[in-house]
């Protein structure tokens, strides 16, 4: 008896379910984005942006990720489940390039067109990339933290991670600039918190009492900034934060004078420059294949103004 | 008589488990016509793949009142070893294959020695292996997937098909094929060895058992081994699969190995539990991933209902022994 009733209820709650989201005009053209994550307030902007982008071209737009980088097959289960729903094009910001590309051929040979996304996929595949430059954008990040502490000194790095492209170039831009153009800087460590705020602000702490002395600290994404800004914070040392993307805690810190500044990209553009190539693709115009959404450096200074406020989140 | 009721019960939650697969594989059915397609089935199969080998070989150790919380980056660590085996010393496939399996084994005998011998709870003793797995992996790569461009056929362990070579119109990739083999070969240690006997004997009363004068902690060691070498071929599978071992990849893998297996009416107290079960119970939980994101259901939300999924199952496998005892 009870089993019916199960099964009974969760069959009502599979059509209850469908009734809300499956009302899924079929006349509308359909383009889900494959993202890196979506929890993140990063990847929220450029789902703001990619729904925007569907707004003003009447498309129906999805958009989903893994809970973290490192789950490479979670994000080809959800290609996979995209390319069921028989997609008018996908946008794919990938998490291994390599990993994707049965199904990117799968995607090619049904003709649904590929936009790449955020960093791009290391294939023909894709028909463009909105992306940002981060090796530039990490360089930058180097060039202001040099010129900040008077282009001598120690500084460190606390990263996101080191096996995504993010992670990567984002790390080595900024030390090939380092190395480079800023010989009188010495770049003592660079460590890994994941983005997680709380490991960051560890081992920026673990930093500061290892070197004292030093004069900044760049962290490479959203999470790291703001573990940086603690850790330095809890310490009570005087070092030149910069920090990379926004978010309320970062945009606040740059405000009151405790963070210098920091890079920021255009997530909403990269959501909604996605969105409409994939949108000419699907109907057969052709598109630019390399869609440079751009990057900023802000502070205090120029924080409210009209071209930074625009591609801030809180 | 409680063995009759015992083998009646396992029946019975298969049966509830089965139920449950059918009627959420019609309810996504009904509700998008994308959902019951062969290249989707084939989906859902493929991703219930490296999850069912890695429940398939933990469902060993939760049989015998254990947990084993380092499958996940395990898993990884034995693709890492095949990228070692494969693409930096050049070797053979085959030796590629022998390598995941032996990390596995001798990690799980490492598992074991802690649990049986140093007397460290599972559930500690594997969350340390778990970390120490993980670090391991990070190590020996350098952090930097390693790729398997150079050893040709590598990527048709998972992904080519025999079974479809056959009959075109059922392309069951090998993964599942695999996984499948796996199951079968487990199910028959487990209902048909001494190794299998002693299983549920450790998870049901390990004191009688050692009073009797059996080895329980070789037995235990043993066990541990298997499940470990299994895992090896979930490594195997993934790397394949991915075209590359991923070092950072792993972590959470156990919780939804785990979660496949208590799904399954696996119970974690040790002592009941089958193989058949933890399969359904993997095939549910990738029905279920795949058939919300085919029908757009925004991806908050498909987390709360796969946990609700897990709550309701269990619940509803207690009801029923309460009914029965």
């Amino acid at each position: 008896m009870f089993t019916r009733r199960t099964l009974l209820g969760a069959a009502a709650a599979i059509s209850l379910l469908a009734q809300t989201t499956g009302a899924f005009a079929q006349d509308k053209l359909y383009v889900p984005l494959i993202s890196k994550g979506f929890q993140h307030q990063f990847w929220q902007a450029v789902k703001a942006g990619a729904d925007k982008a569907a707004g003003e071209l009447g498309v129906e737009v999805t958009f989903e990720g893994p809970d973290n980088e490192s789950q490479v097959d979670k994000q080809i289960d959800m290609l996979a489940a995209a390319l069921a729903k028989n997609p008018a094009a996908i946008g794919f910001a990938a998490l291994d390039s390599q990993a994707a590309i049965p199904l990117l051929q799968q995607a090619k040979d049904a003709g649904i067109p590929v936009i790449a996304f955020d960093s791009g996929v290391d294939s023909d595949i894709p028909l463009a990339t909105a992306a940002t430059d981060n090796l530039a954008a990490a360089a930058l990040a180097a060039d202001k933290l040099a010129e900040l502490i008077g282009g001598a000194g120690k500084v460190a790095v606390v990263a996101h991670d080191q096996t995504s492209r993010t992670g990567v170039d984002r790390r080595d831009g900024f030390l090939n600039r380092m190395k480079e153009q800023h010989p009188d800087i010495e770049v003592v460590t660079v460590e890994y918190g994941g983005g997680d705020h709380l490991k960051s602000t560890e081992i920026t702490k673990a930093i500061l009492t290892a070197n004292p002395d030093i004069k900044g600290i760049f962290g490479t994404n959203e999470g790291s900034a703001i573990g940086v800004l603690n850790g330095v914070r809890e310490a009570g040392a005087e070092v030149v934060v910069v920090g990379y993307d926004s978010g309320k805690a970062q945009t606040d810190a740059i405000r009151a004078g405790q963070m210098a500044g920091a890079i920021t990209q255009n997530p909403v553009g990269i959501g909604y420059e996605t969105v409409k190539a994939a949108v000419a693709a699907s109907k057969g115009e052709t598109v630019e294949p390399n869609i440079d959404t751009g990057f900023y450096w802000y502070d205090a200074t120029n924080i409210d103004s009209p071209e930074i406020s625009a591609v801030l989140y809180e | 008589m409680s063995e009759t009721t015992a083998i009646r019960g396992g029946a019975q939650q298969k049966l509830l488990a089965f139920a449950s697969l059918i009627v959420l594989v019609l309810g996504f059915s009904l509700a998008s016509p994308n959902f019951f397609q062969t290249s989707n089935i084939m989906a859902i199969l493929q991703a219930a793949s490296v999850n069912g080998v890695l429940a398939v070989g933990v469902t060993l150790i939760i049989i015998t009142g254990g947990i084993d919380l380092s499958i996940g980056t395990l898993m990884t660590f034995c693709a890492v070893m095949t990228g070692v085996v494969l693409t930096w010393a050049g070797m053979p496939l085959i030796l590629g294959v022998v390598a995941a399996i032996a990390t596995g084994a001798l990690c799980g005998l490492v598992s074991g020695f802690f649990v049986a011998r140093l007397k460290i709870p599972p559930f500690i003793a594997t969350l340390g292996m778990m970390l120490i797995l993980k670090g391991l992996s990070l190590i020996v790569t350098g952090t930097k997937p390693i790729y398997f461009n150079d050893t040709p056929g590598f990527t048709l362990i998972a992904q080519g098909s025999v079974i479809g070579a056959l009959i075109p119109a059922f392309p069951v990739p090998n993964g599942v094929l695999i996984l499948f083999l796996v199951a079968g070969a487990t199910a028959w240690v487990l209902s048909r060895t001494v190794l299998g006997r002693y299983t549920f004997a450790l998870g049901s009363n390990e004191e009688a058992v050692r009073l009797s004068g059996v080895n329980t902690d070789g037995w235990k060691m043993a066990i541990y081994a298997l499940a470990g070498g299994i895992v090896g071929i979930g490594g195997l599978l993934i790397a394949s699969r991915l075209n590359s071992a991923q070092p950072a990849l792993g972590l959470g893998y156990e919780l939804e190995a785990i979660a496949a297996v208590v799904i399954g009416g696996t119970s974690l107290a040790g002592g009941r539990g089958t193989i058949l079960g933890t399969l359904i119970g993997a095939l549910i939980m990738a029905v279920l991933t795949n058939g919300l994101r085919v029908l757009s259901v925004a991806p908050e939300w498909q987390t709360v209902v796969t946990g609700a999924i897990i709550i309701i199952a269990v619940y509803a496998d207690q009801l029923r022994h309460r009914k029965s005892s």
